[in-house]
């Protein structure tokens, strides 16, 4: 497994999308958009009756997250990634729509490999539960969508050197098939 | 009888609240440590290595371990000699779980409705299972439950004829199936026996067991070991990417059950496996 790390920065393009595979560590610099179940049937909404959505996904990250509120002091609460496969049925519109990107942790379905593979997107995950350590890479926060939903509001967040690993690629790699074969016994 | 205020028990639930969601049980902190060195797979350690340092820095900043802070699982032992004073004692915990939540900075994370989904905004109702138990103490335990760990759950009703490989064949295609979906390494909680709900309870209830201890029950103890090795052989991994660790520890609890029945649950449960207790 290679271990050297690739820095990426938002917005990403297809060309740099496409030079990703499965199990490439990698950090993250520049704006990405929050979104997790309830947000993403929102947006999913939009886009079928054809208006837009809150921010222009275009060459865009997605972080499925729904962040602890923030202690006085603090630009966010702990703030890791949720099961992505919640969102199998949303993402592939994302994507249509522009997305370029989505992090979480766990499997995506087929729907969402179809999707990468077609429109040039990449699937990275993050380490679930290293919440408190993801927050210190984000450097600034704020709402700009459903804030009546809380902890599920879309945000733009800034982030900095964010570590992810390369999950689903738009070669149809994927870790969860390659590394648990090696492993299994 | 002892008198018990009610306003003791939401203070105590509250700090439980609070210091379950921060700081992390030690058995799990040296179990991971021990982890880091039998993984094989380079990514599976850095991630090992990862959930370490986050673990610190929640504890150094009174941070919530992850962002997910759960469902609020309150198991009760209620002394049979202990009167409660002051108010209901259902709600005292309730509202303990309230002010826990809120002066905590922990996220919200209930709907009051499952299918109408609007979010209760404190927390409540958390789920609270009492036990009336011999003695004049009350001991409270909370397990903040989150919800990508429990969703892998599974319970089957199976037949006695399926006998041990049937159950251990369901607990190990369980933790297969869920991947990295529960946020590997996990603690395998697993309910053999009683009814049907019961198991799930016995489950969830094999989760507050120290991790690495051993069943008291010699049978059940190498049922445990054995399990824990063909969970691990699955090569599912840290975080579901692939490698040696899957489970920390598999946890049995097994209960008397019916002539034609044998039941058998597995609640999974996420590294972050937060549980702290108090007795008052």
């Amino acid at each position: 497994m290679n271990m050297e790390t690739k820095h990426l920065e938002t917005p990403l393009s297809a060309s740099e999308v496409e030079k990703l595979h499965a199990g490439d560590n990698v950090t993250l610099t520049g704006y990405i958009y929050t979104g997790r179940d309830a947000a993403h049937k929102k947006m999913v909404d939009l886009l079928q009756k054809g208006e837009n959505l809150p921010f222009d996904p275009k060459g865009q990250i997605i972080y499925f997250v729904g962040p602890t509120p923030a202690k006085p002091g603090q630009v966010i609460g702990s703030a890791g990634p949720t099961t992505s496969g919640r969102m199998n049925k949303y993402s592939p519109h994302m994507i249509a729509a522009g997305l370029k990107g989505m992090i979480g942790k766990g499997e995506m379905g087929p729907e969402v490999a179809e999707a990468l593979q077609r429109h040039k997107g990449v699937y990275f995950v993050a380490t679930g539960g290293a919440a408190a350590l993801i927050a210190k890479r984000i450097t600034e926060s704020e709402v700009v969508a459903y804030e009546e939903l809380g902890p599920e509001a879309v945000r733009r967040l800034k982030v900095v050197e964010f570590p992810m690993i390369v999950a689903q690629d738009c070669h149809g790699g994927n870790i969860y098939v390659e590394g648990v074969e090696k492993y299994k016994r | 009888m002892r008198n018990v205020n009610v306003e003791l028990i939401t203070e105590s639930v509250k700090k439980l609240c609070m210091d379950a969601n921060y700081y992390l049980g030690e058995d799990v902190v040296e179990a991971i440590e021990h982890a880091v060195g039998k993984e094989e797979s380079p990514l599976g350690r850095e991630i090992l290595k990862q959930i370490l340092e986050n673990a610190e820095i929640a504890k150094s900043e009174q941070m919530p371990l992850c962002q997910d802070t759960g469902l609020a699982a309150i198991f009760v032992e209620l002394g049979q000699e202990v009167h409660i004073e002051g108010g209901r004692f259902e709600d005292a915990i309730q509202e303990g779980v309230r002010q826990g939540y809120a002066e905590g900075y922990l996220r919200k994370s209930i709907v009051e409705d499952p299918l109408r989904r609007k979010n209760t905004g404190d927390n409540t109702p958390a789920v609270i299972s009492t036990r009336v138990v011999s003695g004049d103490k009350v001991k409270i335990t909370i397990l903040p439950k989150g919800g990508g760990s429990e969703n892998m759950s599974a319970i089957r009703m199976l037949k006695p004829s399926d006998g041990e490989e049937g159950v251990k064949s369901f607990v190990v295609e369980t933790v297969r199936k869920a991947g990295g979906n529960p946020c590997p390494p996990i603690i395998v909680g697993v309910g053999i026996g009683g009814s049907f709900d019961k198991c799930a309870y016995l489950a969830k209830k094999a989760l507050l067991r120290q991790v690495g201890s051993a069943h008291p029950d010699p049978y059940y103890a190498e049922m445990e070991k054995e399990l824990l090795e063909r969970v691990n052989n699955t090569g599912v991994g840290p975080q579901g990417l692939g490698g040696r660790i899957t489970a920390l520890a598999v946890h049995i609890e097994a209960h008397p059950c019916h002539i034609a029945s044998l039941p058998a649950a597995v609640n999974t449960q996420c590294h972050s496996a937060r549980h702290k207790e108090i007795v008052i």
